[in-house]
């Protein structure tokens, strides 16, 4: 025994545990989202049962199984279902029913208890829509401005229900279309014609300027009110196109439901399709939670302008904080005398990394929004105020708290990166006639570039992944417009911003309808940690063909 | 190399003595040569083949003291460098040897804590008078150091980065410059074909010729050579003698090195310097056969102690 403690053997055991249980937390944690997460998209089958409810009616019920859960039967009883005397323990499945515009409630426990065998009907559907959640139940018939087309009997319903929706939602693209980019630019003139205006206004010109600029005004003012009511005859045609057809549906319960097919995004028979079917649904869908917008609260759609609003809120940090902590590191590492002050400031930037999240958020609100935005919009924008151009929480202020917030980390690995250069390339160049800043920006900091990009993945890596601080610097539960448009100037660096931190948060806290929210707070999640991921083996790549270059400078 | 470890590794154990000894002697030596004013040191000197006084002075030393914070490192030196020669320092580890060598081209300034009296003249201007330019100053003295220490970049730019220091962009200035310098190293045949490679691809003993390059392409009057040879092999060291000795033609050379054999083969004077003091210094056939001092005779034999 003691020689086997003197051989090391225990250490190596030690030290291979403690990476084993490091391995196993990595790959529980992302494996336990990515189910969760993942299997959202799957088309699940929709069953179909009898419930006896607490007063001993029956009830048809449709719908998915979410999940179950086994209760003492106590319980139970005391929550007034009649259990037998003998059962001690109950299973109760959670189904989700949608229909939230008949029943109220779309997610429902039913006690097993009671309830009659399970069937999956061949024609029960699924309907998506854009109002009031999912749509459990069965066609009756389709109607073509309020007359009876189809019935669900004949043999080419489907064909032609999938059909109509397939054109609905193409009209509701083009409509949508319509809405942000056209109508969007003509408002986003107008809003521009009125600044203008308003500038002029407080610059004092003189009346006779004035008026001639109204003039001007006016005219492009008309020119925009035309294009407008061009657009929005557009749009209007459009619109009764859309509301041409009508789905006649019935629910379990039997009442008849007239479904628009404006507010369908899909109808699926998940009972009828094939496992091939399923996975192209599951494609389809997964796919559509990547580039869609969210609806509903953010309770179903997608999670587009989240992944878009994080890409580029890290991007602009990114290009904030590396300047200013490449510089920093530099001075501090190559002017700097190094002293006690030094030392002291040191000291201070490395803590700055370990002040809590959350304080940063609110310096950024007080000094950044409040103070600098205040400042800016009173000396660029006074024709915008009252309302706030950049006085208040944005896509900027949110990028240069978290540039503050992850500079220790760029200075601290450009510095170790600075200080690992041999001094013999230094004296090298020295030693050819190049002055101290010659041989810093040829030499010294080329090869310290690797070391920048580990700050700037340590970097993104934190700054991806923060979610209080920027609640209260800039990002919103929904944002209208994504921060990167085709209107001038292109970027918006004072729009607020949507965040998948902040979607997860808010989607699993702040959601009005929890149990749809939970499976999209685990996708969320996912997308979040692999948009990290990518984010982070990008940089390293760059990382790496950058050492590559400069390799074999420090043997 | 080894004699060099076993003198440093026995020298705390009579440090006291000896060093008393070597201060008294090195002050009796100094005022024997330093009483013949000018440049004659030596008065055995074997003047038919090397003589200071057949040669114009490059850099001229005189009184120099170095301290590193209170520690002084070099002592009282004086010694005049001869020019389109080449000058060898030997001794003992830590005797002081790299400490002048980097006193010629003021690379010891990059050390906060060293401090300098006494003059060095190069052409008879002082190196270290106010209002000087350090960074001219490095382009007429150039320096190789002990490793190789080349830029990472390509062989190319490596050669041309002190001209395009001066500012030199013409594209035809710098292919020349870059082509004749690496002649100049004896490396051209080698990497013609792959200028625009990466330095670090080179050997050891390759590098450290493009490091010559390097030096030799903006044209210093004076080059340092910093033990070049001691990380290299035997065949690279050789090449690298052969090439000192093709460059004393159109340069002063001052090398450092701990190889006594190679003080003896490339340089044609000598100085001998311990802990600090200049102890010997003349023509390196005098100084090897026929040393005044009897701790040069005692070093270069092995003998040390």
């Amino acid at each position: 025994m003691k020689s086997w403690f003197k051989s090391g053997a225990p250490w190596i055991w030690l030290n291979g545990g403690a990476v084993a249980l490091c391995v196993v937390m990595v790959v529980g944690l992302i494996g336990l989202i990515a189910i969760r997460g993942f299997g959202h998209f799957w088309p699940a089958d929709v069953m179909q049962t009898t419930i006896i409810d607490k007063s001993g009616a029956e009830h048809t019920i449709l719908g998915e199984k979410v999940r179950s859960e086994t209760i003492p039967a106590a319980v139970a009883r005391d929550g007034g279902y009649t259990v037998p005397d003998d059962v001690e323990l109950v299973t109760r499945y959670l189904v989700k029913q949608g229909n939230r515009d008949v029943s109220g409630r779309d997610f429902n426990w039913y006690m097993e208890t009671g309830m009659g065998e399970w069937a999956y009907p061949e024609n029960a559907m699924v309907i998506e829509r854009r109002e009031w959640g999912s749509f459990y139940g069965f066609p009756v018939a389709l109607q073509e401005n309020g007359k009876v087309l189809l019935s669900a009997s004949d043999e080419n319903f489907w064909h032609e229900l999938q059909e109509r929706v397939e054109r609905s939602v193409e009209l509701h693209e083009e409509i949508n279309h319509i809405e942000k980019v056209d109508i969007g630019r003509i408002n986003h003139a107008l809003e521009r014609m009125r600044l203008d205006r308003r500038r002029l206004e407080l610059e004092g010109v003189d009346s006779a300027a004035l008026a001639e600029a109204e003039a001007e005004f006016a005219a492009r003012k008309a020119e925009l009110d035309a294009q407008y009511l061009q657009v929005k005859g557009e749009r209007d045609k459009l619109y009764r196109q859309l509301g041409r057809d009508t789905l006649v549906a019935e629910v379990a319960s039997g009442t008849q439901v007239n479904i628009p097919l404006q507010n369908v995004v899909r109808i699926t028979t998940p009972n009828a399709l094939g496992v091939v079917a399923k996975l192209g649904q599951y494609i389809e869908r997964f796919w559509e939670f990547l580039t869609d917008e969210p609806r509903e609260a953010n309770t179903e759609g997608g999670i587009f302008p989240a992944i878009f609003g994080t890409v580029t809120m890290v991007l602009v940090m990114s290009i904030i904080v590396t300047p200013f902590g490449v510089l920093a590191a530099i001075y501090l590492r190559e002017y700097a005398k190094q002293g006690p002050v030094l030392r002291l400031i040191r000291i201070s930037v490395y803590n700055l990394a370990g002040v809590p999240s959350i304080v940063y958020g609110v310096f950024g609100l007080g000094f950044f929004v409040y103070f600098l935005g205040g400042s800016i919009d009173e000396l660029f924008y006074p024709e915008s105020l009252p309302a706030p151009t950049f006085g208040t929480p944005g896509l900027f202020w949110a990028s240069l708290t978290l540039a503050l917030l992850t500079l220790p980390v760029v200075i601290v690995s450009t510095e170790e990166g600075l200080s690992r250069i041999p001094t013999t390339i230094r004296q090298g160049s020295l030693a050819l006639g190049a002055t101290k800043a010659e041989t810093l920006w040829k030499v010294v900091v080329p090869l310290a570039t690797p070391a920048m990009m580990t700050g700037l993945i340590l970097a993104i890596a934190r700054a991806a992944g923060e979610v209080a601080p920027l609640m209260l610097v800039g990002v919103v539960k929904l944002a209208p417009s994504l921060p990167i448009d085709g209107n001038y100037p292109y970027l918006h660096l004072d729009q607020k911003i949507m965040h998948l931190g902040f979607h997860i948060y808010d989607v699993g806290f702040q959601s009005p309808n929890v149990e749809a929210a939970r499976p999209l707070v685990y996708a969320t999640a996912l997308t979040l940690v692999l948009l990290i991921i990518v984010l982070n083996l990008t940089a390293i790549r760059i990382r790496n063909s950058l050492r590559e270059k400069y390799r074999s400078a420090s043997d | 190399m080894l004699e060099t470890k076993a003198v440093s590794n026995q020298n705390p154990v009579d440090e006291n003595h000896s060093a008393a000894d070597k201060a008294r002697e090195a002050a009796n030596y100094r005022a024997a040569v330093e009483s013949p004013a000018g440049a004659a040191l030596r008065p055995n000197e074997q003047t038919e083949s090397m003589s200071m006084e057949n040669e114009t002075i490059k850099l001229q030393v005189s009184d120099l003291n170095l301290y590193y914070g209170e520690k002084r490192a070099l002592n009282n030196i004086s010694l005049d460098i001869p020019e389109k020669k080449v000058t060898a320092f030997i001794g003992p580890s830590g005797c002081g040897k790299s400490t002048l060598l980097r006193c010629f081209n003021r690379m010891n300034d990059l050390v906060d804590s060293c401090r300098i009296d006494g003059k060095i003249l190069l052409d008879k201007d002082d190196i270290y008078a106010p209002g000087v330019d350090v960074a001219e100053l490095r382009r007429q003295v150039g320096m190789v150091f002990q490793k190789p220490n080349p830029f990472p970049k390509s062989i190319y730019e490596n050669v041309a980065y002190g001209l395009r220091l001066q500012g030199v962009k013409s594209k035809r200035t710098l292919d020349t410059v870059v082509e004749n310098s690496l002649r100049g190293a004896a490396l051209w045949d080698e990497v013609k074909d792959r200028l625009h490679d990466n330095a670090f691809g080179l050997s050891g003993g390759q590098q450290q010729r493009l490091v010559i390059a390097r030096a030799i392409a903006i044209e210093p009057e004076v080059i340092l050579l910093d033990e070049p040879a001691s990380a290299l092999d035997p065949i690279s060291t050789l090449k690298i003698e052969e090439l000192i000795y093709e460059l004393k033609d159109k340069y002063t050379i001052v090398i450092v090195t701990h190889n006594m054999q190679q003080a003896a083969r490339v340089s044609d004077y000598t100085a001998f310097m311990y802990m600090g003091d200049l102890i010997e210094f003349g023509d390196t056939d005098t100084l090897f056969t026929n040393p005044t001092e009897k701790q040069t005779e005692d070093y270069i034999t092995g003998r040390y102690g």
